[in-house]
This record gives C-alpha cells, structure tokens and sequence, in this order.
C-alpha cells in the first residue's frame, strides 16, 4: 500500500518504514494520517462555520472526512476548497434530517469566493442616467454570486452568525452576494431580482429587466454594494 | 547567476505572519523586523488578504514561505502553482523565498502536509531537478527547509545532513535551518541533535525557524515529538539555538507559530528573545 491511499484510509500503515531502533512505524505513520485529515477538517471547519454550528462537532467531523475521502483537494490553495461541499452535503443521506444544510454550504463558500475576488472600480451613479441605458450591457463585480434556495438560507444562516434562532424554517429565500470593500455582504433579495440578476450577463438591462417589477431597489442596491464595473451602452 | 536585487532578510528577529496581528504589526512592531507569509495563502484574485501583504510589504521586509510546492515528490511540479508563485513573488518581490525538503502532492491529491521522503540518489537526483526548476522558474534562488520526521525508510542509505549539503552543491540554493524540526527529529529517531547541527552545512543557511512542538510518546514509551506550531519554543531549543548561531553566526531568525496563536505581546516577546541572542553572538 502506497502513502498517498493510505493517509486518506483509517487503517493500513505504507511498507517500508521503520521507527527508531527498529520500533514497528505504525503510531508514528499515524501522526502523518492524523496531520492530513485534522488539517484538512480543519480548513473546511474554518470555511463552513455554520454548517459546523448547525449540525455539531462530531457529525461535522465525519461528515468533512467523508468529503474529503471522496474530493480530496487537487491544489495546495485551499482558500478554494469545497466549492461542491454542498453538493455533498445534499446527497449525504445522513445529511437529510437538515434539509438546508447544502444550501447553507453554497452560501458559506459563496462568500469565500467573494472574500477572494479580484479588486475592481465600479462605475458612477451617473451611468444609469443614459437616455439609451435599456440596451446597454451591465458587468457586475467577480464577487456578486446569486444562492437561491426552497428553505430562508438567509435567516438560518443570519440567526447562526448572531447566535440566534431563525423565526422560520420554511419558505424559499434567494440570498446576494457582494463586496463592496473588504467584507462581503449577504442580503435577501426577491425571486424575481434573482431572476433579474442570473439574467444579466447574458441579456441587455432593458431585456433582463422584465423578469421583475420594479428594476430600481436592485439597481439601487447594486450601485451602494459597488458591484456593478462597466455599462457599455451600445452607439 | 541569479538576480540578487530584492535586498535580503535583516539579521534580526521575524515572526509568522497572522492576519489577527495587523495592526500592532503596522503600528508597533517592537522587536520584530520582518515576517514570513504562507504563499499559498496570497494567490487568490483581490481582497483583503492581498490588501494586507502591500501594506506590509512597505512596512517590512518579506519572506515567503511555500508549503505546497511538493519539491521532494515524485511528481513533476505542478506547473500552475508555480506559475502562481512566480505570480506573486513578481508583484511583492520579497527579500527571500523558501520551500520544504517534503512532498505534499501525489497522483494530483494535495495532503496539506509535509511529507517525509527516503534519502537516496534516486530522490537526491529528484530533488535536485525540481530546485533546479523552481530557481530557473522564480529567477532567484531559494532556501530549503529542513523537515521534522516521524519515520523511517528501509531504502535510506545516505544522512540527512549529507543528502541537504550535496542539494546545494548541485543547485546553489540555501537552506533555512529549523532547529525545532532538528530537536523534533532527532527526538524521534532516538538521536542526538548535537551530532546532527555539527554534521549541518551551516555555511548554506540563510534563515532560522524557532518554533514549538507538541510531546507525546509511542506506545512503548518513546518519545514522540509532533512539529505543531502551536506554543512556545521549549528551553532546549532555545539551547541549541544559541550554540549554532555562536558556530554560524547571527541568521535572520523567525518565529513560527501558526496554532493556538498567541496574543501579539506574547509572541513578540519570543522575537525579542531570538533578536538578544543574535545581538549578544560571539563567533568562536
């Protein structure tokens, strides 16, 4: 058995290994195993602090291992490790008695990503106020991410950061995502601005907007989240 | 043969850089006069942490440490990470850049730890090709660490400290001396540290770790020193600290501790005890 299975395995030791004065290897093998997987539980438990709030240290744990086991991390910046940990978590049948656990994972990595997003300029208030702004093209900053769930991600993962409860556990909730300095921001939007937004990149601001009412809150909150970085309003 | 203008590492005391210590850092930095950053911890796109390193790049002095380079793996080197290394030491330009005698990458799986390997000409010749590649890559040379053992190999035929002097006989690069890991290491394998520092090509160091370990012991009893950076640096490492920089001379000399992270005073108060030491050497 080769070390790269078995650091990721709970029992077997490599061949070809000694301890001092000819000591069998095994407890000693045992510190490379336990410094693989704690650190790397570690890190997820730094990424995932809610999920690990929600569910407790020992199911975190295993669950984590078992993550880690199936989608060891392929590059040493683990900053981006666990982007599909909410997959997981909703195909993890032990997972199934907390039905908003992935989403809150997707919430959780999505403000990883937006932590680590490039720094970008946004454009001036002045822009939307072009006579031909319905057929411009917006680009929003590399932070702003849309999570849509069927359960109040939002409230569940706002009580958990507050040390409260959420007043409700039902109801879908879309969440955005946004950094307008060095935090990233988590606020609820409607359906239909997550509709708007998740049609943005690939529409003009006049075509995407027919997906809600009222363009202004969400412009409005967009522009103060500094998250919108070029309007190319065509001539 | 490689470009020697980023300036060097003061000889004096340095610690690890931890986000929480920002501030007394850029305000108050006491006897601390140059940190050690993670490299793999600055290669997102933006934000703050990016922020934070040009800020205290003109602050300080900057030494980045690798951990993820997988320089004594079978692999090859990953081509991407070193493409985002060479990314970042081309924008904050440190004064040094050191890696690990370890692997930590195999068949594309990144453990995210250091990784012993046997000392033979086979992984000599290795090693060997993957500094040379970095130094190549990096246009500058590098320093070498070396690591904290825990077992050994039945196809080992050479000594550490030999296997380390011939590296930079071929390559040229330095090395970066963690006591720590020597006291860790030889605790482990029921050796005498003394023998391994007077075997040690002292003439290559560029840099020294101080850091704390973690005791616990086999199962029949031996002792088992774990590497954990997470306390203080014990007396006997102190000790051996202060014997080799009098043999070697004073060396920039950081303090590692990178768990369980202390309060700023108090790890400023370990910097300020390395900086006496280095003060007060007497080469014999």
């Amino acid at each position: 058995m080769g070390w790269d299975s078995a650091l990721l395995t709970p029992d077997d030791t490599p061949s070809g290994l000694t301890g001092p004065r000819d000591r069998p290897p095994t407890r000693r093998f045992d510190v490379y195993r336990n410094n693989v997987m704690s650190s790397l539980v570690g890190a997820m438990r730094d990424g995932f602090s809610v999920v690990h709030r929600l569910v407790g240290e020992d199911f975190f744990a295993a669950m984590a291992a078992e993550f880690i086991r199936r989608s060891p991390p392929r590059s040493p910046c683990l900053s981006h490790y666990g982007a599909d940990f909410g997959d997981f978590i909703a195909g993890f049948p032990p997972a199934a008695s907390v039905p908003y656990l992935g989403d809150i994972a997707r919430l959780e990595f999505a403000l990883r990503r937006a932590y680590h997003a490039a720094d970008v300029t946004p454009v001036g208030q002045e822009v939307l106020a072009d006579p031909d702004i319905a057929r411009a093209r917006l680009t929003l900053a590399p932070a702003v991410q849309v999570i849509s769930s069927a359960y109040p991600v939002f409230d569940i993962w706002r009580a958990n950061m507050d040390r409260s409860a959420p007043s409700t556990l039902s109801g879908a909730q879309s969440v955005l995502v946004t950094r307008p300095d060095w935090d990233p921001v988590a606020e609820p939007i409607t359906q239909a601005e997550a509709n708007f937004l998740s049609a943005l990149p690939n529409q003009t601001l006049g075509e995407a907007a027919v997906h809600t009412d009222d363009l202004a809150p969400i412009l409005a909150r967009l522009m103060a989240r500094k998250s919108i970085i070029n309007v190319e309003v065509p001539a | 043969m490689f470009d020697m203008s980023r300036g060097h590492l003061p000889t004096a005391a340095g610690v690890g850089f931890k986000p929480q210590h920002y501030n007394e850092i850029i305000s108050a930095p006491g006897a601390v006069r140059w940190v050690e950053v993670h490299a793999e911890n600055y290669m997102g796109d933006g934000g703050r942490p990016l922020a934070q390193l040009r800020a205290l790049s003109e602050r300080m002095p900057i030494s980045v440490h690798g951990v993820g380079l997988s320089i004594g793996g079978s692999d090859p080197l990953d081509q991407d990470h070193l493409d985002r290394l060479k990314h970042l030491l081309g924008w904050l330009q440190p004064a040094s850049f050191s890696e690990h005698l370890a692997w930590s990458s195999h068949g594309g799986v990144y453990f995210n730890d250091l990784l012993p390997l046997p000392y033979t000409a086979k992984t000599l010749a290795r090693v060997v090709d993957h500094i040379d590649a970095v130094q190549e890559t990096l246009g500058q040379r590098m320093l070498l660490e070396n690591p904290s053992v825990y077992v050994g190999f039945d196809e080992t035929d050479m000594e550490e400290t030999d296997f380390l002097a011939e590296i930079v006989r071929r390559t040229g690069c330095g090395l970066l001396l963690d006591i720590n890991n020597v006291f860790v290491s030889c605790t482990n394998q029921c050796r005498d540290p003394h023998d391994y520092l007077a075997q040690f090509p002292l003439g290559a160091v560029g840099e020294v770790h101080l850091g704390g370990h973690d005791a616990d012991e086999d199962l029949d009893g031996t002792p088992l020193l774990i590497d954990a950076h997470g306390s203080e640096v014990v007396d006997p490492v102190w000790a051996l600290y202060e014997e080799t920089i009098t043999r070697m001379g004073p060396k920039p000399t950081l303090i590692e501790w990178d768990n369980n992270i202390p309060d700023w005073d108090m790890l400023e108060e370990e910097a300020a005890r390395a900086g006496t030491i280095l003060r007060g050497a007497h080469v014999t």
